[in-house]
C-alpha cells in the first residue's frame, strides 16, 4: 500500500543561521528510513509521466520501487543506466520543473521527492560501494570530448560504456567544468564531483587537463593528426556579460564567473588559499538566476553583512530554482526585486562605493512571454554597497569557432547543432551551453547523451 | 607535471626557466602567454612566453619575483616539476608586412619584447630596440637583443647603464632624428606603455602594447582581465593581450591591477617566511 501522505518527507538541512557562515553542504540528505517512506509515496502509475519530464529519461518508477523495498544498490543500477552523474543531478536538477512537475501525486499535494531520492541512492552507493566499474572491452574507435563539464562527462561516459576510447580535453587544471568552478561547495561538494570522475576514469576515459582546444590543439589536428574519428564540443558558456553601465570596471566589481571561480575552483574562501578574494561588507548581485543565488550566498559565507539580489523583474519571474531562492531568503539574502542598476559609484582608490538603481514596474509581455520591466519615473536611489557581482549571463566562447573552419554558429555565437548534436562539420558534434547559451546541468547532460548515441550510430555504420 | 629543464638567474630579482611542455612549444608564437600553477594549492598566474623550441619541446618563461607565487616558483630548481602549465594563450603579435619597427621594453617586460623583436628580425624588418632599466644591475637579455636589433639603445634611471633617462626620451630622439616606423611595440610597466603611447600619438605612429592584467582561466571565462579599449570592454585573454595602445585606458588598467596589492604583499612575506623555515629545517 502506497504512503498517501500529501507532503514530501522534509529534507534535513543545516540551520540557516549556521550555514550562512560556512561552506558545508546545505542539505544533509535523507536517512534510509526517510528514503523508503518517501519512495512508498510513488503510485507506480502506468503512464510514467515523470520519465517524460526527465531530459535523460531515467526509469524513475523502477528506481523508486527498489528504494521503497530498501534495495538501494539495485535502485542505483537503474539510475546509472541513463545517468553518468546521479549524485550531481540529485542535487542540482530543477526537478520542480521536470520530473516532479509531472508526478500525479502533485495534483493533490506534493509530488514524490524524486530529486532527493536520486541523491539518496547515489550517496548510498558512493558510501557503500567501493568497487569501481570495470573497463569495457575497447571497440578500437577514438572519440575526443572537449570540456569536462556535465555535457562532456555524460558524452564521455556513455561512449566509454560502449567501448570507445574516449579522451576528454579540459582547459583547467581539474576536471568537472561548471561543476567545480561554478556551483559552490555548499550546493555540490567537490568530493562528489571527483568521485563521479573517478568512475568515468575507471571506465577508461582519459582526461587531459591543461589542454585548451583552439589553442594547444585544434579540432582539425585532433581529427587529422591524433586520429580521433569524432569530436564532441562541450566547451560550455563563455565570456561573462556585463550591463554596459558606468563603473563596471571599478575595483570591487566581479563577474559571477570570476567571483565563483576564485571561491570554488581556487578555494579562495579558505585562509590557506593562495588565490585572493575581496571580502566585502555589503554586496549587490545583479541577476536572478541560479548563478546569482550562488554568488549571493557565497558572498554571505565570505562574511558579508548585507547581500542583495538586484533583479529587474518580479519574484515569479526569477529564473533560479525555487529551492535556491528559498534557501537564499532563509539565509538572509535581501531581494531587491523590480530594481535595475544604472551606475556603479566610484569611491577611494577606484573601489566601488555604491550602486545607483531605479525601480521598475511590469508592463506588457515581451517576446519571451514575460512582462517587460519599465522604469518608474523619478525612482532613482543609491544602494550602499562596496562590491557588485554581475550575474546576468554569458556569451559563447569564441576560441573554438575562430579556430575551426566550417563550424557554423548563430549570430550570437552559439554553435549550430541539429537534434542529434551534429554541427556543420562532419563527425563534429556539440551540446550544452556551447550550443544553447547558459542553461542547466541536466540539459547539458541530455545533449551529451544524445550526441553520444548519434556518434555511436555514425561510427558503427561506417 | 611539467619539468623545469633549466633555471638561470638573470639578475637579483629576475629568473629564466625553461619548461618541458611539447604541446605548447609546438604552437607558441611571440606575444602569447601561458598560465601556471606551482603546486597543487597554488594560484594560477599568467606569464608571457619569452622563448620556445618546438624541436626540443620546451617553453621559456622569465619572471620577476614580485609576490608569493613567483617567490614559490623561484624556490623550484632545475630537474624539479611544477603542477600546471597551460597555453599558448592569447593572440600572437601581428608582425606581417612591417618593414621598420621600434620595440620598446621596460624592465622584465624586455623578456616579452625579445621574441617579438626576434620575429620582426626574422621576417626581415629593421628593428630598433629601446630598453629601459632602473640601473645596470637589472639589465637583462642585452646580447639577445643586440643579436636581433639593427639599433639597440639602453636607458637607465641613474645612468649606470647606457644613457640616463627614460625609454620615451630615447624614442623621441629617434623619431625626431627622422626615423620612420611602421609600428612601435611597447612592452613593460603600464606607466611606461602609457607614456610611450602618449608620445607616439603625437607623431601618429601606430603603437601596440601587451597587456598583462589579473587573470584566472585565460580562456575567456572569468572576465577578470577586462580592459577598456576604445570605450569598449575587451578581454585580454581572448581579444589580446596585444591592443592598440592609443585606445587603451591605462589609468583604469593601473587601478584594476592594484586590486590585490595588500594580499600580494602579505602572501610574499608569508612565502618568504615559509621558505626560510624550510631552509632552517
Amino acid at each position: 500500500m502506497a504512503n498517501m501522505s500529501l507532503k514530501k518527507n522534509e529534507m534535513p538541512h543545516q540551520d540557516p543561521k549556521v550555514r550562512a557562515r560556512n561552506f558545508n553542504e546545505v542539505a544533509l540528505g535523507y536517512t534510509p528510513e526517510q528514503a523508503v517512506d518517501e519512495a512508498q509515496r510513488c503510485l507506480g502509475c502506468k503512464n510514467r509521466s515523470c520519465v517524460a519530464g526527465c531530459p535523460v529519461k531515467i526509469d524513475i518508477p523502477e528506481f523508486l520501487a527498489f528504494v521503497a523495498k530498501g534495495e538501494f544498490e539495485e535502485a542505483y543500477n537503474i539510475i546509472s543506466r541513463q545517468s553518468s552523474l546521479p549524485a550531481v543531478c540529485g542535487r542540482v536538477c530543477p526537478q520542480e520543473s521536470q520530473c516532479e512537475s509531472k508526478c500525479v501525486r502533485g495534483i493533490k499535494g506534493e509530488p514524490v521527492a524524486i530529486g532527493r531520492l536520486e541523491r539518496f541512492v547515489a550517496d548510498y552507493h558512493n558510501a557503500n560501494c567501493k568497487e569501481l566499474p570495470a573497463k569495457p572491452e575497447s571497440n578500437g574507435h577514438k572519440v575526443a570530448v572537449i570540456g569536462s563539464g556535465p555535457a562532456g562527462l555524460t558524452c564521455a561516459g556513455d561512449l566509454a560504456k560502449k567501448g570507445y576510447d574516449v579522451t576528454v580535453f579540459e582547459a583547467f587544471h581539474v576536471a568537472g567544468g561548471v561543476l567545480v568552478y561554478g556551483i559552490p561547495e555548499f550546493r555540490l561538494p567537490k568530493a562528489i564531483v571527483a568521485k563521479e570522475i573517478e568512475t568515468l576514469k575507471a571506465l577508461g576515459v582519459d582526461i587531459r587537463t591543461n589542454y585548451v582546444v583552439g589553442r594547444t590543439i585544434s579540432i582539425d589536428e585532433l581529427m587529422k593528426e591524433e586520429g580521433f574519428e569524432a569530436v564532441f564540443i562541450g566547451s560550455g558558456a563563455g565570456l561573462p556579460k556585463f550591463m554596459g553601465i558606468e563603473g563596471e570596471n571599478l575595483k570591487g566589481v566581479y563577474s559571477a564567473n570570476e567571483f565563483l571561480t576564485r571561491i570554488n575552483l581556487m578555494k579562495a574562501y579558505r585562509d590557506d588559499s593562495k588565490t585572493p578574494i575581496y571580502r566585502a561588507k555589503k554586496v549587490a548581485v545583479c541577476g536572478g538566476g541560479n548563478v546569482a543565488m550562488d554568488a549571493a550566498r557565497s558572498a554571505l559565507r565570505l562574511g558579508a553583512e548585507e547581500v542583495y539580489i538586484v533583479y529587474r523583474r518580479g519574484e515569479s519571474e526569477l529564473p533560479a530554482r525555487a529551492e535556491e531562492v528559498e534557501h537564499a531568503k532563509e539565509e538572509g539574502i535581501i531581494f531587491k526585486l523590480l530594481t535595475n542598476p544604472t551606475r556603479i559609484l566610484k569611491g577611494e582608490n577606484g573601489m566601488v562605493c555604491g550602486m545607483e538603481c531605479v525601480e521598475m514596474t511590469l508592463g506588457e509581455p515581451d517576446a519571451s512571454g514575460r512582462r517587460r520591466p519599465v522604469v518608474k519615473e523619478g525612482s532613482e536611489f543609491v544602494l550602499d554597497v562596496d562590491c557588485v557581482i554581475m550575474a546576468i549571463g554569458t556569451s559563447p566562447n569564441p576560441l573554438i569557432k575562430s579556430t575551426t573552419e566550417g563550424l557554423d554558429t548563430e549570430r550570437w555565437g552559439g554553435i549550430i547543432a541539429d537534434e542529434d548534436g551534429l554541427t556543420s562539420r562532419e563527425n563534429v558534434y556539440a551540446g550544452g551551453d556551447a550550443v544553447t547559451g547558459a542553461a542547466t546541468v541536466i540539459l547539458a547532460m541530455g545533449a551529451g547523451k544524445t550526441a553520444a548515441s548519434a556518434i555511436d550510430k555514425k561510427l558503427m555504420n561506417k | 607535471m611539467y619539468k623545469i629543464v633549466c633555471k638561470e638567474s638573470l639578475n637579483p630579482t629576475v629568473t629564466k626557466m625553461v619548461i618541458e611542455a611539447p604541446a605548447i612549444a609546438k604552437k607558441a608564437q611571440p606575444g602569447q602567454f601561458i598560465i601556471l600553477r606551482v603546486d597543487e594549492e597554488g594560484e594560477r598566474i599568467p606569464l608571457t612566453i619569452a622563448d620556445y623550441d618546438a624541436a626540443k619541446g620546451t617553453v621559456t618563461i622569465i619572471y620577476q619575483i614580485v609576490g608569493g607565487t613567483t617567490k614559490l616558483l623561484d624556490s623550484k630548481q632545475q630537474g624539479e616539476y611544477i603542477s600546471d602549465f597551460v597555453g599558448p594563450l592569447g593572440k600572437p603579435t601581428e608582425t606581417e608586412g612591417r618593414k621598420k619597427v621600434a620595440v620598446i621594453g621596460g624592465g622584465v617586460g624586455c623578456a616579452i619584447a625579445l621574441p617579438v623583436a626576434k620575429k620582426f628580425h626574422d621576417i626581415g624588418a629593421e628593428v630598433h630596440s629601446v630598453v629601459g632599466f632602473r640601473n645596470k644591475d637589472l639589465v637583462i637579455l642585452q646580447n639577445e637583443f643586440e643579436a636581433c636589433s639593427d639599433k639597440y639603445i639602453i636607458m637607465s634611471d641613474d645612468g649606470s647603464a647606457g644613457e640616463k633617462g627614460l625609454v620615451t626620451d630615447a624614442l623621441k630622439k629617434l623619431i625626431e632624428s627622422g626615423e620612420q616606423y611602421d609600428e612601435v611595440i611597447a612592452i613593460g610597466p603600464l606607466i611606461m606603455m602609457k607614456f610611450v603611447c602618449k608620445l607616439t600619438k603625437e607623431y601618429g605612429i601606430k603603437t601596440t602594447v601587451s597587456m598583462n592584467p589579473i587573470m584566472i582561466d585565460g580562456t575567456g571565462m572569468c572576465g577578470g582581465c577586462r580592459l577598456t579599449v576604445g570605450g569598449e570592454v575587451k578581454f585580454a585573454c581572448v581579444d589580446g593581450p596585444d591592443f592598440d595602445g592609443h585606445l587603451v585606458d591605462f589609468d583604469e588598467a593601473m587601478e584594476r591591477g592594484s586590486m590585490y596589492k595588500d594580499f600580494e604583499r602579505h602572501a610574499y612575506e608569508e612565502t618568504c617566511n615559509l621558505l626560510n623555515k624550510q631552509v632552517e629545517c
